[in-house]
């Protein structure tokens, strides 16, 4: 079995595991040296976890590849970084890799791409501990399956003859944590470990982690730009801006007394399920600097809003703080010279970030029922077929991607569609934009049936009152195109040829979602990504439609610039009387925008109603499991809540037999009578309104939820 | 690996949102200024060595091919029946002739000026039929990819090399006949692996969002998926020179390409073989020349495949 191994002294005590010295790396670019890490240091001890946070760009990824040793050639890295009293950076790379593996454990963000698709999980692992370690293949073999056993695979011995593409997401980076522990090693690296995975996954995943780190007694880094998730699991965190530790401290030491502005600035940037009634999220302003020829300031100043002249004349050091940092044994330390001034959030009172306005909605003041339909969809179900077979091609099976969905959108309002990849959202989009009918039911957009569309001209009509912007800012844009052309294409394919209405037009558009026109001749590239996705949005508003359809339109974006592009869409809605269908797995992002929320799962909608009502009063089991699945950005909520933790993934949607798609994984079904396991089984539950007719849900027995909670 | 990779777009620190006035301090910085996509290409290429002599090369050829003719009086055309097969230097004759008179040098300065041109014409002309084969068929998906793959992999199939031959001996030789066959048969692989590689286009979001802004396919095609396979495009119309130059060659060697009076360098390797041993210098000087327009070739091709693609390292070393 495996080696139990304690922490048995204190970590105090110890020598550290592992201690980086002033590391820096710097990568040759086109305009100049890309100084990446600028002198970092750390400790780190036996069975601790340090978090390190930063948005893409800080360094983060590349302080653990140096660890790691796996930067390419070309950068140059200096500094020092001793694992049990041997620097790494002397290894050449053979000696390296004896190290790796061994004495480090990697877990990568992408489980699919960090496995090979043509071996089995168990003869991966077989050859992750045959590489290190003398022991024959049987007995190598029967390790294997105990580590999948470890790490929560049902059936290991028999998931062991597995590939890859057998496993889903989650399943596979079990099998990644699986071959990270196999050597047993004493630190492990985990580089956005949960950031591919759907939330309810990501909540088992966390959980594997915890208990792999136990059953190894190893250091773990863990990586990721979630607040929420190292709040959860970090004991110390280090937040990295510009290739530098910025601020460091224990868990709840940072979370409740944060010093430097940056890290107050993420903390208010991000949207918070237990902190719904803020009106905004404070956005900071600007981009990171780019790491090439920094001046000796502070990188932070330009975005800081409590910038002083002497911040632009020297870099601040990381110091300790006094009177900060006894919680938890770490001191606390921040680089900012008025760290000490800074207190809740505030300096002398006055909090930093001041909360922009909001504007007043202009539809909310007619009630819901008097305003016009924009989107109306019926029963819509959408299929793939399942086919076998080479070269004569037959049909085994049916996937239903969406199955029977109703839900409607009435003018200036916002309905949020969430659920786990997989769960039919994107088919959903897909259908509306689409702008056929559909296999089953109808859409109609604006009062009008696609059923009806059959001229061009009907077509391009509706397609000006429907937009759409995508989830990926960088491979929504034709990176050739320069943003004039971008805006303008819409334009001119509802015939708009003039080049100076095109041009006034494409001028207030930018000025609308807070570009410079200046800018319209620039290539996307030149863009930061929250400036991408503003572009997007203008671009979908270019035609002056009456629905935004959002496809996860922030998941890709920065917390910090993720703030801005929300509230920009909260006032764009405000001012042009917008609706949106905003699609996101992230239900605390939704829970800022929408008005309404409709949970989907498995093709089918599960719940629906009221933002408020079904935030605070969810009905569904799985509306449940959703909420207390995601990490909350506050240690001590996040250690002491409760959780509703899902067994096992999304099932696949292949058949469309009766009853309840939720069974397999429904934490209230295990509580049931068998005669009303049996319902679940054999009919189908209907969307249906309790106490109030806003509220649906589809769930036999969430009356008894409802009572047994509260 | 998040590590930000040093490329075609530095992520410029630019225009913060909702700001107009002061520019930034950063801004200032020579870090802010965007370089443009030719200025940053030029600048990858000019990094590696051996693209840039293949380039110089490439220009003396040309150089060479259309003001050649100046250094000598004697014409290509022009039999001097009283220097039959004399060798370099001999009674005028720059590089010596043959063994029907012909200046030699003049017949290469012709030959290659003659193979260079049909080299590009066909090399344009199977890129750009390649390109918009290749992209339309992966932009409409479903029956019609099939049936445009399906006359791509007939055309694979043929014998082209015979029906090219067949075709260039019914027209006693005729260069644009050439370049029209030359073109006709060899498209087809290129528009494969365009197709392929614009396939995986065909899902990105920017052409979903064309779709769903209703433009016209044709639009989208041009707009959207030929411009970012352009580097490929480009690679493949200097290799495909070097590859054109090769089959030009072999056709008019085995005598089924450029004919008399007409001269190419290939049919001057043709006339070449037969008195290697007697007048080798008929035979070396062409090949010698093919030898570099094909090198020349080959290296630019090399230097702009690693200058274009953003993953190469000619980003140069920290």
């Amino acid at each position: 079995m495996i080696e139990q191994r304690a922490v048995m002294t204190k970590p105090a005590t110890q020598q550290p595991l592992l201690c980086v010295r002033d590391l820096k790396v710097a990568f040759p670019s086109e305009s100049g040296r890309v100084d990446a890490v600028r002198g970092v240091s750390f400790d780190l001890h036996r069975g601790k976890t340090l978090g390190i946070v930063g948005e893409s760009g800080s360094g983060k990824s590349v302080t653990s590849m140096a660890v790691m040793g796996l930067l390419p050639d070309y950068a140059a890295v200096t500094g020092s970084v001793t694992l049990g009293g041997e620097n790494l950076l002397d290894l050449d790379d053979r000696r390296m890799s004896k190290v790796r593996g061994r004495r480090i454990g990697m877990i990568f963000q992408d489980p699919l791409s960090s496995l090979t698709p043509i071996f089995s999980i168990g003869s991966q692992i077989v050859e992750a501990l045959q590489i290190h370690q003398d022991i024959s293949s049987a007995a190598a073999w029967k390790r294997a399956v105990e580590l999948l056993d470890l790490v929560g695979i049902p059936n290991p011995d028999r998931r062991a003859k597995g590939f890859p593409h057998e496993f889903s997401g989650g399943m596979r980076q079990r099998a990644v944590i699986a071959m990270a522990i196999a050597n047993d090693p004493d630190l492990i690296i985990a580089d956005e470990p949960t950031t591919a995975l759907d939330v309810t996954v990501q909540a088992q995943i966390l959980d594997v982690l915890r208990t792999a780190q136990r059953e190894t007694g190893a250091a773990v880094i863990m990586i990721t730009h979630d607040l929420g998730v190292v709040a959860g699991s970090a004991d110390d965190v280090m937040v990295m801006y510009a290739g530098r530790a910025v601020e460091r401290a224990g868990v709840d030491e940072l979370f409740s007394r944060p010093r430097m502005p940056y890290t107050i600035g993420l903390m208010g940037a991000i949207p918070r399920l237990d902190d719904r009634d803020r009106e905004a999220l404070t956005p900071v302003q600007g981009t990171p600097p780019l790491l090439v020829d920094l001046p000796d300031a502070c990188p932070f100043a330009a975005r800081c809003p409590a910038v002083q002249d002497a911040c632009r004349e020297a870099e601040p050091d990381l110091l300790a703080i006094a009177g900060g940092g006894d919680v938890g044994g770490s001191e606390h330390s921040a680089a900012c010279r008025r760290a000490a001034e800074i207190d809740d959030a505030a300096i002398g009172g006055e909090p930093i970030y001041p909360v922009p306005a909001e504007r007043e909605n202009r539809a909310a003041a007619v009630p819901r029922e008097d305003r016009p339909k924009v989107l109306e969809l019926s029963d819509v179900t959408k299929t793939f077929p399942l086919t076998k077979g080479g070269l004569l091609k037959r049909q085994v099976g049916t996937v239903f991607a969406v199955n029977g969905i109703d839900l409607d959108i009435r003018e200036g309002e916002t309905l949020g569609l969430v659920g786990e990849s997989g769960c039919g959202k994107t088919t959903t989009l897909l259908e509306i934009m689409g702008l056929t009918p559909p296999e089953r039911g109808a859409i109609s957009v604006c009062g009008k049936d696609t059923a009806g569309l059959k001229r061009e001209q009907d077509i391009s009509a509706v397609r000006r009152d429907i937009q759409m912007v995508f989830q990926d800012p960088m491979g929504s844009l034709d990176p050739r195109m320069t943003v004039f052309d971008i805006l303008a294409e819409p334009l001119r394919a509802v015939g708009e040829r003039d080049r100076k209405t095109l041009s006034d037009k494409i001028a207030d558009l930018m000025e609308l979602v807070g570009l410079d026109p200046e800018h319209r001749d620039r290539f996307p590239a030149a863009f930061s990504g929250g400036q991408r996705q503003r572009i997007g949005i203008a671009r979908a508003l270019a035609t002056k439609p009456r629905l935004l359809v959002l496809d996860e339109p922030v998941s890709a974006l920065d917390v910090s610039v993720q703030a801005g592009v929300i509230n920009l869409l909260n006032d764009l809605k405000a001012e042009l009387g917008l609706s949106y269908l905003f699609v996101a797995h992230d239900l605390s992002v939704v829970c800022h925008i929408s008005d309404r929320v409709a949970v989907m799962y498995l093709g089918r909608i599960v719940e629906i109603g009221d933002t408020d009502s079904v935030f605070d009063n969810p009905r569904h089991p799985y509306t449940k499991a959703l909420l207390s699945a995601i990490p909350l950005p506050d240690p001590v909520a996040e250690r002491t809540r409760e959780r509703v933790l899902l067994k096992g993934d999304l099932p696949s949607p292949t058949d469309d037999r009766p009853g309840c798609r939720f069974v397999s994984r429904c934490p209230l079904h295990l509580t049931l009578s068998e005669p009303q396991q049996q319902k679940c089984r054999g009919v189908t539950p209907q969307l249906t309104g309790r106490e109030d007719q806003d509220h649906l849900d589809a769930c036999h027995f969430a009356d008894l939820t409802a009572s047994a909670d509260n | 690996m998040a590590i930000n990779m040093p490329g075609a777009g530095p992520d410029a620190a630019e225009a913060h949102p909702g700001k107009t006035g002061a520019p930034e301090p950063e801004k200032a910085g020579s870090g802010g200024k965007r370089l443009s996509p030719v200025k940053l290409y030029t600048r990858r290429f000019a990094r590696n060595k051996a693209a840039l002599g293949g380039l110089v090369l490439f220009a003396l050829l040309v150089f060479f091919a259309v003001f050649g003719r100046f250094l000598t009086h004697w014409n290509y055309t022009e039999a001097d029946f009283t220097a039959l097969t004399v060798s370099p230097g001999v009674s005028g004759h720059l590089l010596g002739t043959n063994g029907a008179g012909n200046d030699v040098y003049a017949q290469l300065v012709h030959g290659l000026g003659r193979s260079m041109i049909i080299a590009v014409t066909v090399s344009l002309l199977t890129t750009a039929i390649a390109g918009l084969f290749g992209t339309t068929a992966a932009y409409f998906g479903g029956k019609v990819e099939r049936a445009m793959l399906g006359f791509v992999h007939f055309l694979l199939i043929l014998p082209s090399f015979l029906i090219i031959a067949l075709v260039g001996t019914h027209y006693r030789g005729e260069w644009q006949v050439l370049v029209v066959v030359l073109t006709l048969f060899g498209w087809m692989l290129t528009a494969r692996v365009i197709w392929s590689l614009a396939t995986s286009l065909r899902e990105r979001e920017y052409v979903t969002a064309a779709r769903f802004m209703g433009v016209s396919p044709m639009r989208t095609i041009v707009r959207h998926l030929l411009p970012n396979i352009g580097s490929l495009l480009i690679v493949t119309f200097t290799l495909g020179v070097a590859s054109t130059v090769q089959a030009e060659t072999a056709l008019s060697f085995i005598g089924f390409g450029v004919k008399q009076p007409d001269v190419s360098l290939g049919s001057m390797l043709a006339d070449g073989q037969s008195t290697l041993s007697t007048a080798p210098w008929l035979f070396y000087l062409p090949a010698a020349l093919v030898v570099l327009l094909t090198v020349a070739m080959a290296l630019i091709g090399d230097g702009l495949r690693d200058a274009l693609d953003p993953t190469s390292q000619s980003g140069g070393r920290a």
